[in-house]
């Protein structure tokens, strides 16, 4: 998991039916002190985040499974993501030089 | 897997469910011989092994084995810390790291 800045919101309205309700936000991908660093992306938010806040999302597969209902890794219903925002960062201690 | 320090730690209330229960530490991957870190700093997942702060772990960088390490099918996990390494014996030469 990596952390991003949310910087916009992304609305659709002809969209895969599995997408349907779900938030889309626009982040841009920084390093944990804040710092930004590549392309921004579009993410679906499963937390609630709002602009300007620091989270962290998961990329790849994994970002499709918190949509599911049940227990079950049923392909129907897994949503076409490759990022989902899974938290809101309250606070980071990082020290690189041990 | 990879050998990653443990550089720092995250605290976050809103959360994905998945995650609620464990704890979020900042890993990067170190460099046996040389002692330095290399690459990005990532989130890992904590449960059960109960790293700290300048451990030298193991992590899993893969989904499937993250899901299966936190019973859960549907979590949206992809790195997880599994050990907190002793030595790493290279062509005899042996590190101890604790």
């Amino acid at each position: 998991m990596f952390a991003a800045k949310v910087i916009g919101r992304v609305v659709a309205t002809r969209k895969w039916k599995t997408i349907e309700g779900i938030k889309l936000l626009l982040i841009q991908p920084t390093d944990w002190k804040g710092n930004p660093r590549g392309e921004p992306i579009v993410a679906a938010d499963s937390v609630g985040a709002g602009a300007g806040e620091f989270v962290f999302y998961v990329k790849a597969r994994e970002a499709c499974f918190q949509w599911l209902k049940g227990n079950k890794q049923v392909l129907d219903e897994m949503p076409p993501f490759d990022a989902t925002i899974m938290g809101i960062i309250d606070g980071v201690e990082i020290n690189e030089n041990l | 897997m990879k050998i990653c320090k443990v550089i720092g730690n995250v605290w976050a209330t809103r959360k994905h469910k998945c995650l609620l229960g464990l704890k979020l530490l900042l890993v990067r991957e170190l460099d046996v011989e040389t002692g330095t870190l290399k690459g990005e700093t990532m989130l890992a997942v904590d449960k059960n092994v109960h790293a700290g702060i300048g451990n030298v772990v193991l992590v899993c960088d893969e989904g499937n084995s993250a899901r299966m390490m936190l019973d859960n099918p549907v979590a949206g996990i992809r790195t997880v810390v599994c050990g907190i390494v002793d030595e790493v014996e290279e062509f005899k030469k042996v590190k101890r790291f604790h």
